[in-house]
């Protein structure tokens, strides 16, 4: 849950990228740290294995200016996406306001995305926090493979497989070219928002 | 979440306890990564916030050690440098406390003053 300091007027706000391995997670935040570069404090934080996968984490924090005098500091996160960091993905998981789930559209990747979710669901449940009431926005990656006629699954597809029942908004994405990543950003960070000011202020 | 005295009180302890001690920097912070109180003598350029992200990571990754070898947990880290030394303990399941210092002050010291802070904080809290 966000944490609000009454007394330096700020609020920290946790959004995790969540999602299958090498579906673009990491990619995302690539793309928001060096569009936003200059306007960022800080720099973007990865923790990455010799072969340049996420071994904990990404982290990418920012500020979106002030709710009724708190200023809102925005803390961007990864999970590792390899099926053996699942310990490691409940730790990121703790504390989460709002969750971008990143599935991958490549035809072979249908089943990891539904796996994925499916442990998302289950990851959250040990921090007694449900998915059906959690901010969620669904970003269906790597939509740019089809020019290169790369076998994609088409959208009411993955709708159907892991949108059916959360009914959350959902972007096709490129995260590569930064297709569709600030309106995603935008989205979850609206909605994390919302969240928050109903259970906040 | 702390009320207004309460955050005024353990910046009020930390001034006091620790950085009147000589410790460069202070964070008070949760599980989750996010500083509840920030503490910085001047002369460390720390990137608290990112900081912090890892130190939550790093404690998460230790616990899991300490369970792997039967401990319910390591309430204490010590990272030494050449330079600056970091001292990591827990304040409670939620909370850790940080601090960062110089040679001139010894880990003993440090241990101590932090043993005294987080019993106070624990007070406030309760």
């Amino acid at each position: 849950m966000a944490l609000v300091n009454v007394k330096t007027k700020e609020v920290q706000v946790k959004i995790v990228y969540y999602g299958p391995g090498r579906g673009g997670k990491t990619t995302n935040l690539e793309y928001i740290n060096k569009k936003y570069r200059e306007r960022l404090k800080t720099q973007m934080v990865s923790l990455k294995t010799h072969d340049d996968r996420t071994l904990f984490f990404d982290f990418l924090p920012f500020d979106v200016g002030k709710i009724k005098g708190f200023q809102i500091v925005i803390q961007l996160y990864t999970v590792p996406g390899q099926v053996k960091y699942n310990e490691t993905r409940k730790v990121v998981l703790g504390g989460v306001d709002g969750i971008v789930f990143v599935a991958d559209v490549q035809l072979n990747q249908r089943k990891r995305n539904i796996e994925s979710l499916n442990q998302l669901y289950e990851n959250l449940k040990t921090h007694q926090l449900d998915l059906f009431k959690m901010p969620l926005v669904m970003q269906y990656n790597k939509i740019d493979l089809k020019n290169q006629n790369i076998p994609i699954i088409p959208s009411r597809i993955m709708q159907k497989d892991l949108n059916s029942h959360l009914k959350a908004p959902a972007f096709e994405a490129s995260a590569l070219k930064g297709g569709n990543v600030i309106p995603t950003l935008k989205r979850i960070v609206s909605m994390t928002l919302a969240s928050i000011q109903d259970e906040l202020f | 979440m702390f009320n207004k005295s309460q955050l005024d009180a353990i910046d009020e302890l930390i001034d006091s306890r620790l950085m009147g001690s000589g410790i460069d920097c202070v964070i008070l912070m949760n599980q989750a990564g996010n500083t509840i109180a920030e503490h910085n003598i001047g002369n460390t350029d720390v990137d608290v916030k990112a900081f912090a992200a890892l130190a939550a990571g790093n404690f998460a990754a230790v616990d899991a050690m300490a369970k792997l070898v039967g401990e319910s947990e390591f309430a204490l880290l010590f990272h030494k440098g050449e330079k600056v030394n970091v001292h990591f303990s827990k304040v409670n399941h939620e909370m850790f406390i940080i601090t960062m210092f110089n040679k001139q002050i010894t880990l003993g010291l440090v241990r101590l003053k932090v043993d005294e802070v987080v019993n106070s904080i624990l007070e406030i809290c309760n």
